[in-house]
């Protein structure tokens, strides 16, 4: 079950294997996140937590035996509120368990304040590899309206201090805000490009369940775009993207050819991943087929229980074939490299209706060639819908 | 036999609008008279069917024998006999009526006569009943006793003026309905000695004692035992049960000349008695046959389908089950490409259509997709042969008939004088003919001959809406007409939708499939194409429309805590899916269906 090689001659041998570590805790909740983010007065323990997630990371070992690590993620939350020193103990933690690979990847997820930018360094030495930064927006009005506690000159700020400690970085954006025109969207982008990044993230804002943006726009004050509105917005992204060598390797992720980020990659790839800390969610392949885990969200609960019980699972379900099928599918299509349809057959059954395929292929939303089957950049855009036809 | 002598007999019916208090009265008569305790009765007694509760109607007729001692100190047993009131049932009620002497016609003294109290109480008056008249109601403020007599007088040409005036709901007047009945209604006449000639006025099936058969007989006994004949359908019988419903049922050994009474014997299914058939005596039968007696013939058609394909076998073991007790309503197997495996059903109306349908929905828990309802066409082709058809998808190719001829009927309408415009419109609109228009009082009577094909589409809906509920509505089929008639084919993404297939009169076509095919738009999701749809007759567009292709439709953010979210959604999907039907690649909810059949021109 582990490790699935791979016969089609574009896709990588091996999907790879990563490490997710959650810091569940932020200074403030923005109205749009639906993540597993808390807010706490007083500071948390950061010691117990770290010893918490140490004992987690040694339950995961003990189910996926020895491997090599292609990359670790502390994602949140707000990682940026660890100190160095956590970041350090755990990455130690993982090295202790598994076998890094020469060129593992270490992300950790930023907000980009004044602050956090003098924890960089301190980063750097623990072992960190990468940041990326949740800029969000380079207009300080939209910040405002995502909750946001930097201003774009305090972002951009951030990127250069990063940019002085880290080979890699990447940031985020989020567009389709509320009244935002192609034109505005042009100019941001233009402006965040100007950057010279080699990685970007950028994310049509969509309404969350159980947000506040949620309630705003139940109550008819919040208006989002519709989709005539989000496709034109997204075709300057990939306009914009594309002119300064940033092409979309995933839906909302855009890098220099090379510069992908690799913890990513190994989840549309339907790869292996261990999660530790609260809310966590891991894909572990084991003896007798592969387990979907996730962990108690509410950290102080799961501290609790990683303390009685060592580790904090709530969910360790055995997911059957089709499952499996299901969820290479709808990851792996996100990837502008598509996905193996001898990998897909060897976990589905079956083959993927080829009426269904003819049908996509004949509108030109999808191509299938050489084993590999991959959505084209005029099927990106209607993906939900493509898996929808392709998995029915 | 019956102690009672014959002259101590009364068999009468109520006649009542939907709503006016037909069965609260009868709850009121069967109170007084002690047929059931306090703790037995429940609301609307003889309405044993959920679907007849809700929807406040009576569908299959119902009987009960009551005694009741009047101020001249005699006994009397009263058999009321309750019918069904609706349209659609007209031959039933007719039959019902036949088996009685007298009606109480019951109208609410605040909403007068409606359409449909007119046809019943014509239809008492063709069966020369003696009719007592009520006005129900008039406790409410708003009752005008006076004036609904005088309604009566002037609609009906019946003597009001000692109109009984009663509250049904608080009981008020009601001993003084059951005086009339012994007063002013006469008692059945007929004799004992002669041979036995029975009405058989419907018939049901019961889980316990098989097909239960209520009759009125007319001449001669009917005794336990004895082996009768049906004369409609030649079948004999050994009665195994003879009885009366109290309405609590109750056996006896015979029944007498003018009593109304229940029967079983060793018969498998509804469908084997006719309402209306004559029973006699096997060994000694009359020669003449009651008159009056025609079989069930449906009117109106549609298709229904499970909209789950595995649900295919229940729906015929569960309309098997409704048959068994409805032989008015038939089917038959039919595929559709759109629809897949169904049933071809035939009904007497389209609230016997309504009634079926919400039957198998809900007592047999299946969810189906009625296609649009038709009409029975006469076709004779240029080969001299002559058929009829109720299905488009049967229609065979013009250049091969040679005439089409279509059911005409005679349609009554009441309505408040401010809606008289928008009704006469409507009739207008449907290709009707006027024949007659004159007034109640404030109301207006209408009469007009429409083709029944324009009113099984939504006709009902449409005039209460333009009446704003206001306007009552009956009617009886006439005769066959020739028509223009063309089949309207419906093509989504380039494909005929054999579902949405429907014969048109020429002339309201391109209205029809306007409608139809905007409605179709607003009903389809984009995909992720266009979507042409268009209405078409033979290789000729009259109406298109697209539906815009979707542009974006993505999840923005999918890492590995999203994975089972996503699953779980697209298994979701996948279910969703299922209840589509698709055609040239298009998913159609089956709503779509239900709406776009719906639509009005």
């Amino acid at each position: 079950m582990s490790r699935t090689a791979t016969s089609a001659p574009n896709l990588p041998a091996d999907p790879g294997f990563g490490v997710y570590v959650h810091w569940p805790f932020c200074l403030a909740k923005c109205p749009y996140c639906d993540f597993n983010s808390h807010v706490r007065y007083e500071k948390p323990d950061e010691a117990r937590f770290t010893a918490a997630i140490a004992k987690e990371l040694e339950h995961a070992a003990a189910i996926t035996g020895p491997r090599t690590v292609n990359s670790v993620f502390f994602g949140g939350g707000t990682p940026s509120l660890m100190s160095a020193e956590t970041v350090a103990k755990i990455l130690q933690e993982i090295k202790r368990h598994w076998t890094p690979a020469p060129d593992m990847e270490v992300t950790l997820e930023a907000n980009p304040t004044s602050v956090e930018a003098e924890r960089f360094r301190g980063y750097r030495t623990a072992g960190v590899t990468r940041v990326s930064l949740g800029v969000q927006s380079l207009n300080n009005d939209a910040l405002k309206f995502l909750g946001r506690l930097h201003t774009a000159e305090e972002a951009l700020n951030a990127v250069d201090i990063a940019r002085k400690n880290f080979e890699r970085i990447s940031f985020d954006l989020i567009y389709a805000r509320p009244g935002q025109t192609p034109t505005a969207w042009r100019e941001e982008l233009s402006r965040a490009l100007h950057e010279g990044m080699e990685h970007l993230s950028v994310y049509q804002l969509t309404i969350e369940p159980g947000t506040p943006f949620e309630t705003l726009f139940r109550k008819g004050s919040l208006k989002i775009l519709d989709d005539e509105q989000g496709r034109a917005l997204w075709d300057v992204t990939q306009e914009l993207c594309n002119a300064a060598g940033l092409p979309a390797y995933e839906i909302s992720n855009h890098a220099r050819p090379g510069a992908e980020c690799r913890h990513n990659l190994v989840y549309w790839r339907y790869g292996e991943y261990v999660g530790a800390g609260p809310g966590a969610h891991g894909r572990l392949g084991t003896g007798d087929g592969r387990l979907a885990t996730m962990t108690e969200k509410h950290p102080e609960r799961w501290l609790a229980r990683v303390e009685q019980d060592g580790h904090g699972l709530v969910v360790s379900d055995r997911l059957s074939r089709s499952e499996q099928a299901d969820e290479y599918l709808l990851m792996g299509l996100r990837l502008r490299e598509g996905i193996d349809l001898a990998r897909y057959l060897k976990l589905a059954g079956e083959p993927l209706d080829p009426a269904q395929i003819y049908a996509l292929q004949e509108h030109g939303l999808i191509e299938s060639k050489g084993g590999v089957l991959r959505v084209t950049a005029s099927g990106f855009p209607l993906l939900d819908s493509i898996v929808a036809d392709l998995a029915a | 036999m019956t102690e009672t002598p014959i002259s101590n007999i009364r068999n009468f019916s109520i006649v009542a609008h939907i709503d006016h208090g037909k069965s609260t009265l009868a709850d009121r008569i069967i109170q007084l008279t002690g047929g059931l305790e306090a703790r037995e009765m429940k609301e609307q007694v003889l309405d044993s069917m959920d679907i007849e509760r809700e929807r406040g109607i009576t569908i299959k007729a119902q009987t009960v024998r009551l005694k009741y001692k009047a101020k001249d100190g005699k006994d009397y047993v009263l058999n009321l006999i309750d019918t069904p009131g609706h349209v659609d049932f007209a031959y039933e009620v007719n039959r019902s009526l036949a088996a009685c002497e007298g009606s109480l016609l019951v109208v609410d003294a605040s909403q007068g006569v409606e359409a449909q109290t007119l046809a019943n109480v014509y239809q008492a008056l063709d069966n020369n009943h003696e009719i007592v008249p009520v006005l129900n109601k008039v406790d409410l403020p708003a009752a005008e006793p006076e004036k609904i007599k005088q309604q009566i007088e002037d609609v009906i040409g019946l003597d009001a003026s000692d109109a009984i005036l009663i509250s049904a709901k608080t009981g008020q007047g009601v001993p003084d309905v059951l005086e009339a009945i012994v007063t002013k209604l006469p008692p059945p006449k007929g004799d004992a000695n002669a041979t036995l000639k029975a009405l058989l006025i419907d018939s049901w099936y019961d889980s316990y004692l098989g097909v239960v058969v209520l009759f009125r007989v007319v001449d001669g006994v009917l005794k336990k035992g004895q082996r009768i004949r049906m004369m409609g359908t030649k079948a004999a019988y050994d009665v195994d049960r003879v009885g009366v419903f109290t309405p609590k049922r109750v056996e006896m050994e015979q029944i007498g000349p003018g009593e109304i009474g229940f029967l079983t014997a060793a018969i498998k299914e509804v469908a084997d008695t006719r309402v209306g058939d004559t029973i006699t005596d096997d060994r000694k039968p009359v020669n003449e046959p009651l008159s009056g007696f025609r079989p069930a013939i449906p009117v109106v058609f549609c298709g229904l389908f499970p909209i789950d394909a595995n649900d295919f076998e229940t729906l015929r073991a569960a309309m098997g089950k409704l048959r068994l007790n409805d032989a008015s309503f038939s089917f038959e197997m039919e595929t559709s490409a759109a629809l897949g495996f169904g049933f071809r059903c035939g009904f007497l109306g389209l609230l016997h259509l309504e009634i079926i349908q919400e039957r198998l929905e809900r007592e047999f828990n299946l969810n189906l997709i009625a296609t649009a309802p038709s009409v029975i066409y006469k076709m004779k082709l240029t080969n001299g042969e002559e058929i009829e058809i109720h299905n488009p998808v049967d229609m065979p190719e013009v250049t091969r008939i040679a005439e089409i001829k279509e059911p005409w009927i005679e349609a009554t309408i009441l309505t408040p004088d401010e809606y008289l415009g928008s009704v006469l419109k409507l009739c207008q609109d449907r290709r009707g003919v006027q024949k007659e228009l004159t007034y109640v009082g404030s109301r207006a009577m209408v009469k007009y001959e429409l083709p029944l094909n324009e009113v099984v589409f939504d006709f009902y809906d449409r005039l209460k809406s333009v009446s704003k509920g206001y306007a009552s509505f009956d009617y009886h089929l006439t005769d066959f007409k020739e028509a223009d008639l063309v089949k309207m084919q419906i093509l989504v993404n380039g494909e005929p939708v054999d579902a949405l297939a429907m014969l048109v009169h020429r002339t309201r076509a391109e209205g029809r499939g306007r409608a139809m095919v905007e409605k179709l738009k607003e009903l389809i999701p984009p995909h992720m194409f266009q979507v042409p749809i268009q209405a078409a007759i033979g290789g000729k567009i009259i109406a298109r429309e697209t539906v815009r292709a979707l542009r974006k439709d993505v999840t923005a953010k999918c890492y590995g805590g999203d994975a089972t979210r996503k699953r779980k959604l697209l298994e979701k999907q996948k279910e969703g899916k299922k209840r589509m039907r698709e055609f040239g690649k298009v998913e159609i909810p089956q709503e779509a269906f239900i709406a776009a059949l719906k639509v009005d021109s």
